[in-house]
């Protein structure tokens, strides 16, 4: 299989005041399209840093990073917002909705920024991928109308609407409940069924579990890269969960 | 560019919103445009009137005050000169070439009583020139004559409103006035001349014979000052040089010495009364200037304080791919509609506002297209600069430094 993302000795340092810190210190990531990556790690070992420069939301301080074959690093400002919007859906752990929009025009965000005019019908794509997170009913509700777990499926939604290669979703459980994380993870399980590769980044071995790789960090660096053996079904679970609701 | 349709209807979508933003936003420049407007139109207004009320004082007048002036023909007040008498008059009446007509003014106040009514006015004692000079005409009755100067009658020309009090429902003409209990006869009432352009009653006055005036109710005998009116427009400055040779040979002033009087004409009064009248031109456009500019930071306020918001949503906007110009240009966008619309509002505001006065109050207003201009253009610059301003900022970010904003 092809790699979808490559990175080579990728590093990220800040400088805050006198003092440079090294969030990424040379990271070399391959990821294969179809693949389902989950990264752990202790906090400040710089997952956000990298799901941030893998999502060309960010740019690297030294290194190179190659999407679907293509050399990101030497491309423009606009080069890049198009990336973000053609070929990433990124989840962000604190959602990032706009807020006193409501959902459906959330969701319809990206498709009001793509140029190349893939969709032709933005309105009922938008609509689909409402339906596709289970909101079919939820399209007029507004950010502060929605539970926490319903603004994460819409911005899953949002993530989708564009029909990315890739979803990044930088710890999209960390707000939710046991039960609603799985539900979450049902979703990504069928969207990565689907062909679409998941990169995700989860504080929980029980989330990690629904992947098919493994990869945890330290100090800014990949210490370890497995491949996962026993990999668990969300949809299953979900039953299970419900099962033992009704007892 | 990209699809201009969506980024309009964004912006529009984002101005209704954020309702309370973008009215405090708008209220800023509309309260700002209309100040200036309004306030520059009454200063404007107040000027022309002025303006108007010297022009219809006659065009041919020459007005001699007692004292010397440095400027503009205002009298300093009493010092150590010589004031007019009947002498001074008279011998212009007779040696000046250029002068038409020529009236000392006696001026005394006080209560009057007739009708069976009491009325607090002004009583001018002049001379039967006086109607022509100062352009006054008849209601009916007859003016004063020669005659009646002459042998001091106790003859009195009412002011539309002393007539109004004293006689409200009758013909004043044949009654008897007590002008601080001395009994005048009414002979005719004069035509009414309105308002002033500083605002006073032109018409609360009483005319009478100015030597009727002098010997029989001032206490202290000098004439307060001359009115004169050349024999035409263009030789009022030979006809102001004349007089003045005369009363400084009748004042016996040496070559050399300063005049004790002031002679001017209507050019120099109209000029010192504009200059004040533009002193208050001024004084109101400054208070509007300063109302503009805290409607200025009235908007700069409201888009400072909204900045970490829209800093973050044009975090999001970029996270799904916007580029930087998609991001400016609905901002951009925005902040016109914005302005645009306030300066609007603004103007219209203003244009009913001084209509509003001008037929509800005795305040005059005149509408000036500049201030206008001025006003839109510079509450607009203040709008778009500061709803752009942080839009650009922020663009320029990455979208993780934008969305992380504080
Ligand atoms: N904008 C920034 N400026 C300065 N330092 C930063 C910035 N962002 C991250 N860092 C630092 O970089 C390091 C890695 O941060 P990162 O957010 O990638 O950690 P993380 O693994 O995602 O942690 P967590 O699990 O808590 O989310 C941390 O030490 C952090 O303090
Ligand atoms: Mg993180």
């Amino acid at each position: 299989m092809d790699p979808v993302i490559e990175t080579r000795n990728l590093t990220k340092t800040y400088q805050v005041g006198d003092v440079a810190v090294h969030a990424l210190r040379g990271v070399n990531l391959t990821v294969k399209k179809g693949e389902f990556l989950a990264i752990m790690g202790a906090s400040g070992s710089g997952k956000s840093t990298l799901m941030n420069l893998i999502g060309c939301l960010d740019l690297p301080s030294s290194g190179d990073y190659f999407l679907d074959g293509r050399h990101v690093n030497s491309m423009n400002k606009n080069e890049y917002a198009d990336i973000r919007n053609q070929k990433i859906g990124f989840v962000f752990q604190v959602f990032n909705l706009l807020p006193r929009t409501n959902a459906l025009e959330n969701v319809e965000l990206p498709l009001l920024y793509d140029r190349n005019g893939r969709i032709k019908d933005p309105l009922k794509a938008a609509m689909d991928a409402l339906k596709r997170v289970g909101l079919a009913d939820r399209m007029d509700h507004e950010p502060s109308q929605l539970s926490g777990g319903q603004q994460q499926r819409v911005a899953i939604a949002r993530a989708l609407v564009n029909s990315p290669s890739i979803i990044l979703a930088d710890e999209p459980t960390g707000n939710l409940d046991t039960r609603t994380s799985i539900d979450i993870m049902a979703l990504f399980q069928e969207l990565n069924k689907q062909g679409i590769t998941v990169v995700l980044v989860t504080h929980e071995h029980d989330i990690a579990r629904y992947a098919n790789r493994f990869v945890e960090m330290r100090d800014g660096l990949i210490l370890r890269d497995v491949i996962l053996k026993n990999r668990r079904n969300a949809a299953k679970d979900l039953v299970e969960f419900k099962r033992e609701d009704i007892a | 560019m990209l699809q201009l349709k969506n980024l309009i209807k964004t912006a529009f979508k984002s101005i209704f919103k954020n309702r309370m933003r973008s009215l405090l936003t708008s209220l800023g420049i509309i309260i700002g445009v209309s100040a200036v407007i309004v306030m520059v139109a009454i200063g404007e207004g107040s000027q022309s009137r002025i303006e108007e009320g010297i022009q219809s004082l006659g065009t041919n007048l020459i007005v001699v005050f007692p004292g010397t002036s440095s400027s503009g023909g205002v009298s300093r007040g009493a010092g150590s000169f010589n004031r007019f008498t009947f002498a001074d008059v008279e011998k212009i009446s007779q040696e000046a070439m250029l002068v038409k007509g020529v009236s000392p003014i006696v001026r005394t106040g006080g209560q009057v009583i007739g009708g069976g009514n009491n009325w607090n006015t002004g009583i001018y004692g002049v001379s039967e020139d006086y109607f022509e000079i100062r352009n006054w005409e008849l209601e009916y009755g007859e003016f004063f004559t020669e005659r009646d100067v002459k042998t001091s009658n106790k003859v009195a020309l009412l002011g539309k409103t002393v007539a109004n009090q004293l006689f409200p429902d009758q013909d004043p003409v044949g009654q008897k006035v007590r002008i601080r209990n001395v009994p005048f006869l009414v002979i005719g009432i004069l035509k009414a001349k309105g308002q002033s352009g500083m605002g006073t009653d032109q018409d609360d006055l009483i005319l009478a014979p100015s030597t009727t005036v002098y010997y029989r109710l001032r206490g202290w005998r000098h004439v307060d000052m001359i009115n004169a009116s050349a024999s035409s427009p263009d030789r009022i400055a030979d006809a102001k040089k004349e007089i003045r040779a005369i009363l400084r040979e009748s004042h016996r002033i040496n070559p050399g010495e300063e005049d004790d009087f002031t002679v001017s004409d209507q050019a120099d009064i109209s000029e010192a009364a504009s200059e004040t009248s533009r002193i208050l031109t001024m004084l109101l456009g400054s208070i509007a200037g300063v109302s503009l500019l805290v409607g200025g930071i009235g908007i700069m306020n409201i888009m400072l304080v909204s900045v970490t918001e829209r800093t973050r949503e044009i975090g999001i906007r970029l996270s799904v791919g916007a580029r930087g110009k998609d991001v400016l240009i609905q901002f951009l966008t925005e902040a016109v509609i914005l302005s645009l619309s306030g300066g609007i509002i603004g103007i219209l505001l203003s244009l009913g506002i001084s209509f509003g006065l001008n037929k509800f109050t005795e305040l005059y207003t005149v509408i000036n297209p500049d201030i206008i201009m001025v006003s839109a253009i510079f509450s607009a610059a203040v709008g778009i600069f500061f709803g752009y301003y942080p839009a650009r900022k922020a663009s320029a970010l990455n979208p993780i430094d934008a969305l992380r904003y504080e």
